[in-house]
């Protein structure tokens, strides 16, 4: 499903967090947002579900289509757009609930009746993020109890569980040790077949290894985006330039 | 000389904070000696599970199971009344409540609390019970519930501010994460926000309790303090902390009466005791 954004501004108070932002993100890709702290790269993220509603005197103009409709409406519906467009945080956080209920916690709240087919969906959901053979077992078990590492797959497969069409990711292995960091990017490989994959890190290496496509913000701006291989040996700008050769960030 | 004073101070500290412990166990200790005094007048089951107190015939019945049920009732029905819409309204100011309206909540909620218990009680008699005589058509308006409807607004305070508290100490992590799976608002708050914040809630709700069951003044002026096992809501009752504070002046000293109200006292301490130890073991309950 393709994301168009079109003149995208957003001020948070006075702050202009995202100025004139135009960019689009291909199916069944991954794309990378990177850039340096601050720069805007998650509130552009966090864009794509509305989670920026949560801060109370944000601001947006411009336009987001995801699947033909503008989800800057006032009227587009959360429910569904978050359902469609499903979010990994940077810190990995389960509910305090056991694995099974953290899994099904999407589809129970998604649709009210349909309470057989759940373990179908726990099984499936856990294969996609391979906790499946490690947790089958420990079902019952608490989420908080899992590895870090662990947990955030557990993130993951609660929004697979959903059948999500894209999946945000907001640098999901921040927390994480780099074999761990590793594992997810293994998976995020696997997932794109199905999914398209938003994943904002400031780990250069991260997006060069495992993105597609690339876009790099400064400053709130979008500065240049395209193919990843384009922009970490090409760079037409010279501040992503500066930036990938690590004059600053 | 420097290092005297310093001395000094820090045994002068040492000494205030052993005090509060001493005088727990001295007010202890002397409940104890009294209360047990009766007990070789009174066997311990007839004392608990009498059905009769008539501490001034002659001989005096001492029975204090009218007065245990008066006192669950009342807190039962003050527990019902305001348990839920204590925890609504600490849902209220903490997830809903846009900030400046919340600010005038809280500090609403904080001027109940400074509320004496008394006035409470005046207030309750010249308004409530007339209402509820007049409403349920009963001989009286100094019943149960209207010592119920009152205490509920003594626990409210508590409750609220707890469970606010608890709310609060919920990351804000689960609430993005239950919002960005597609869960409502509402969702959001059943579904994780209560259930992560249950031990805080459950806390909040025994304190509630305990506020209730020790409360004396307001029960006392309002709910008629007829020493009789109630049957329903509707009917006068008495309660352990109220028989104590009317009849404590009147008692002679030495006598099985006198001894008989420390041994209420005795067991009115016991169940504060357990309600604030459960409270405290839900408080500080380790996440799993």
């Amino acid at each position: 499903m393709n994301i168009e954004v079109k003149d995208l501004n957003l001020w948070y108070g006075q702050f202009q967090a995202l100025k004139d932002v135009n960019i689009s993100f291909s199916e069944k890709r991954i794309t990378a947002i990177i850039g340096p702290s601050g720069c805007g790269k998650s509130t552009l993220l966090r864009v794509f579900n509305r989670m920026n509603d949560l801060i109370e005197g944000v601001r947006t103009t411009g336009e987001v289509t995801i699947d033909r409709e503008n989800i800057l409406d006032p009227s587009a519906d959360l429910v569904v757009l978050r359902k469609k467009v499903g979010m990994v945080f940077q810190r990995p956080n389960p509910f305090p609930l056991s694995i099974y209920d953290n899994v099904i916690f999407g589809p129970k709240i998604h649709s009210s009746k349909n309470k057989d087919g759940l373990d179908e969906i726990v099984q499936y959901s856990l294969e996609s993020v391979l906790l499946w053979d490690e947790l089958k077992d420990k079902l019952r078990k608490s989420a908080l109890s899992l590895s870090l590492e662990q947990k955030q797959r557990l993130c993951i497969a609660r929004l697979i569980a959903v059948k999500p069409d894209i999946l945000l990711m907001d640098e999901p292995c921040s927390t994480l040790d780099p074999q761990a960091t590793q594992r997810i990017e293994d998976l995020m490989r696997e997932l794109k077949h199905n999914y398209t994959i938003i994943i904002v890190t400031h780990n250069m290496h991260q997006a060069a290894r495992s993105s597609d496509e690339t876009g790099f913000m400064l400053l709130g701006e979008l500065i240049e985006a395209g193919k990843t291989e384009d922009i970490f040996t090409y760079p037409k700008d010279k501040r992503t330039e500066d930036y990938i050769s690590g004059q600053y960030g | 000389m420097r290092k005297f004073k310093e001395f000094i101070i820090e045994k002068l500290i040492l000494l205030c904070g052993l005090a509060s412990i001493f005088f727990v166990a001295l007010i202890f200790l002397f409940l104890l000696k009294e209360g047990i005094a009766l007990f070789k007048y009174v066997g311990i089951g007839e004392f608990l599970f009498g059905k009769k107190w008539y501490p001034i015939s002659e001989p005096p019945q001492l029975g204090i199971l009218p007065l245990i049920l008066g006192s669950i009732m009342v807190t039962l029905g003050a527990a019902v009344i305001s348990i839920p819409i204590g925890i609504a309204c600490a849902v209220y100011i903490a997830e809903v409540a846009p900030s400046k309206f919340k600010e005038a909540l809280k500090a609403g909620i904080e001027l109940l609390a400074a509320i004496p218990s008394v006035v409470l009680g005046f207030i309750g008699m010249v308004t409530l019970v007339p209402w509820i005589k007049q409403v349920f058509n009963i001989p009286t308006g100094l019943t149960a519930l209207s010592g119920s409807i009152m205490l509920a607004f003594m626990a409210m305070p508590t409750i609220v501010s707890i469970a606010e508290d608890a709310f609060y100490s919920v990351p804000k992590t689960y609430k993005e994460g239950a919002l960005a799976l597609g869960a409502t608002h509402w969702q959001t708050i059943y579904k994780v926000l209560i259930p992560a914040s249950s031990s805080g809630i459950l806390a909040a709700v025994m304190l509630g309790i305990g506020r209730v069951i020790g409360e004396t003044m307001a029960v006392m002026m309002i709910t008629g303090n007829a020493a009789v096992i109630p049957k329903t809501l509707m009917q006068p009752v008495r309660t352990l902390t109220a028989t104590i504070a009317a009849e404590m002046g009147e008692a002679v000293v030495g006598s099985e009466h006198y001894f008989a109200l420390f041994a209420v006292g005795i067991v009115l301490f016991v169940i504060s005791f357990f309600i604030n130890v459960v409270a405290d073991l839900f408080l500080h309950q380790k996440k799993v």
